[in-house]
């Protein structure tokens, strides 16, 4: 057997059923193997937009999702998508082709030291210089790639590599000994958050991602109802908790709902589930923690103290530590909350809000197109962003009833991501509808996979809310920079209705709510890619706006 | 925020790359290094780093939980600087202007413990191992001479054994 074969066998033991990529010079053998064997190949038109389809495919699967590519700029095109998923942790691994080992070093066609240009970049990567390393490399990469906080993992492959016979052993156990992805959650810190939170006058809970890579839905739903608490989340969190539960106030942050980040500001007491404390989240780190006892529970012990002080630690997966919360809570005699005062503000708050936040009129506003995006999608579907305006008013305006069902890149904010990854989450779930929503500029950097979708047989939907410009960068220069607007103008170019046909997807411009509704619903029953292009007025700002640099509380508000 | 010295202990897999992902995490979490010196254990399966760095207590808690989740570290040790034998090897290449400067480099030599090679004519060369006070105090009293050379090892160190 030859290296490129024993790979194969060994992702396929992995269970890996498809593959994103695109082959060049230095993974011909894989991909003549790839050819012999039962893995679906999926090809793309970029090697960024396969590391996105593997990225949503994980996110979705929480299998990682396997890329390739070939040496060289074949490589080089992976590193965003590879970043991308290192800074939202997903589990991805991508396999690309080197140059054959003696050529390593001497700048060959195509030679690329990718391992060196992706180190920070990965969780772990492997360069095996022999075919008998293979195996052992394929099954501990995915086991780094899908433990712990998930993250991606690079496999570099010799050419000769790839090519030269060995014999091979396929391990079913790994043994790593400087990995300790899990620990047990710490019973006296779980019960002394219980007793932070049942004295706190002003409780809250701050759900990230790792609630929803640790798909503990229905422990967090059950710690929130227990306590009677409300839940904000992060960005990245959103979707953790069903934002339509009435303890539900949405995302907090740079563009977090307004009673969101009024509510959080007044708390005194924070159980913060699964989350780095991103700026864009919590704004100045100083400001966030003043007044506040924060209890940290997280997988990564890295992050415990990186950016908070914490009051208590609670280092596990946080599914673990929120389970054996719930079991202790349910040992306890919990008060009823009603007429608690902070109970009791929190709804008039959120009930405020919910009223008063000042909209745009016209009738093609955000807030509206994505009220009826909500409307019209069945719950489960699941959706993904791109990176601007439109994914700030998703995460203001489209909310997330069945928990899990949203993913965008929210920590490298990388454009471009939300349509691959879509299609990623096509890939792995072929039973619910998909949808992307995008702006423009973001779509503009890979809306070449429209091939991949059409020809793949991978219908989603991009919802194309579309600004004619690079938005968020306009509302910067609109707001910070006295209207000096520079670089941000796309005019009327493509016309993406007839892009959309060019690739032979189905392209629909609606300009009234109506024809937005026939729209989504049209894509809903295609078997083809559609995208909607949903001219909007240019000028309409997204708001609630907390500057960079400054804290929650200094909240800039619709007038 | 008070800014101390720190001497951290890295065991880690003896493989090709791993001095490299070390450094690199310092430079991309913006952390000092003082100072690094690398070598094979007793288990020729992994190698130990020992690093200095600059920081305050936050900083350094950070770099020794970064350093500790990198897969490669086996054990990441903030070594107790009071009940840790640390030493560093420094060679000077020191300026021999007069006749009695030899004499003396000589005799400066013999109170910090340091050896003396290639005694010239115009320069000597003198190797000292010690705390790097004891190196400052050494180099403070060999800059009247002139120094023409500096080459250091960085420091290495073991913790005492508990009892």
């Amino acid at each position: 057997m030859i290296g490129a074969r024993a790979l194969m066998v060994a992702l396929e033991k992995e269970g890996v059923k498809e593959v994103f990529g695109l082959p060049g010079g230095a993974n011909l053998p894989m991909y003549d193997e790839l050819y012999k064997s039962n893995i679906r190949h999926i090809l793309v038109r970029h090697e960024q937009d396969a590391a996105h389809m593997a990225d949503g495919f994980g996110r979705v699967s929480r299998k990682p999702g396997v890329c390739f590519a070939t040496s060289g700029p074949g490589a080089t095109n992976l590193l965003t998508g590879i970043a991308t998923a290192q800074a939202d942790s997903a589990p991805m691994v991508a396999v690309t082709g080197q140059v054959p080992v003696a050529m390593i070093g001497k700048d060959a066609f195509q030679e690329s030291d990718i391992i060196g240009m992706a180190n920070p970049a990965v969780k772990y990567s492997y360069q095996p210089r022999t075919p008998e390393e293979i195996p052992e490399v394929v099954k501990q990469g995915f086991y780094i790639a899908e433990t712990g906080r998930p993250g991606p993992v690079l496999l570099d492959i010799p050419k000769d590599v790839q090519q030269n016979e060995g014999k091979f052993t396929f391990p079913d156990e790994v043994r790593i000994p400087g990995y300790h992805p899990w620990t047990d959650p710490d019973i006296p810190s779980i019960e002394k958050a219980i007793e932070l939170l049942l004295s706190a006058e002003k409780p809250i809970i701050l759900a990230g991602g790792g609630v929803i890579i640790s798909s503990a839905f229905a422990e967090l739903q059950s710690v929130a109802e227990m306590l009677m608490i409300p839940v904000v989340t992060t960005f990245k969190g959103k979707g953790a908790f069903p934002e339509n539960h009435p303890l539900s106030l949405g995302p907090i942050g740079m563009h977090g709902h307004a009673e969101a980040n009024k509510i959080m500001t007044e708390a005194d007491c924070v159980l913060a589930i699964g989350t780095r404390f991103s700026d864009r989240s919590v704004g100045t780190f100083e400001e966030f923690e003043r007044n506040l006892k924060i209890i940290h529970m997280d997988v990564d012990p890295a992050e415990i103290g990186k950016n908070q002080t914490t009051s208590v630690a609670v280092v596990g997966d946080v599914q673990a530590s929120l389970r054996i919360m719930v079991k202790m809570l349910l040992k306890k005699a919990l008060k009823s909350n009603d007429g608690n005062p902070w109970s009791k503000h929190v709804k008039e708050v959120k009930d405020y809000w919910r009223e008063n936040l000042k909209l745009h009129p016209g009738e093609m506003g955000a807030a509206k197109i994505l009220r009826k995006l909500r409307e019209v999608l069945p719950k489960e579907s699941i959706v993904t962003t791109e990176v601007g305006q439109h994914q700030m008013w998703a995460s203001l305006f489209y909310d997330v009833i069945q928990p899990g069902t949203f993913f965008s890149s929210t920590g490298l904010g990388t454009m471009g991501w939300g349509f691959p990854a879509a299609i990623g989450a096509k890939t792995a779930r072929p039973d619910v509808p998909v949808v992307d929503i995008a702006g423009d500029g973001s779509f503009n950097m890979t809306e070449h996979s429209l091939a991949t979708s059409v020809l793949e047989d991978l219908p989603v939907i991009v919802f194309l809310i579309n600004n004619y410009s690079l938005g968020m960068v306009a509302q910067w220069q609109r707001t910070f920079y006295d209207r000096r607007m520079i670089g941000i103008d796309l005019k009327k170019c493509p016309d993406y209705v007839k892009l959309a046909e060019s690739y032979g997807a189905q392209g629909i411009r609606a300009q009234s709510m109506d024809e937005l509704e026939k729209a989504i619903k049209s894509g809903l029953n295609s078997d083809v890619a559609t995208v909607i292009d949903i001219p909007i007025d240019p000028e309409e700002d997204v708001l609630p706006f907390v500057a960079p640099g400054t804290s929650l509380k200094d909240m800039i508000l619709p007038s | 925020m008070i800014t101390m010295w720190a001497i951290l202990s890295i065991k880690v897999e003896n493989k090709p790359g791993i001095l490299f992902k070390v450094t690199h995490l310092f430079r991309s979490r913006n952390f000092n290094i003082d100072s690094i010196s690398v070598g094979i254990t007793e288990n020729p399966k992994f190698s130990r780093m020992t690093i200095t760095t600059i920081g305050d207590e936050k900083q350094i808690a950070q770099i020794v939980k970064q350093l500790d989740k990198m897969i490669d570290t086996i054990e990441v040790r903030r070594l107790d600087e009071n009940n840790t034998v640390y030493r560093e090897l420094v060679m000077f290449k020191i300026k021999v202007s007069k006749p009695e400067d030899s004499m003396e480099i000589n005799k400066l030599a013999s109170a910090y413990d340091a050896k003396i090679h290639d005694a010239k004519k115009e320069s000597i060369m003198v190797e000292i191992t010690s705390t790097p006070h004891q190196i400052a105090a050494f180099e403070e009293l060999a800059k009247k001479f002139g120094i023409l050379e500096i080459a250091r090892t960085g420091i290495t160190a073991l913790q005492r054994s508990k009892h």
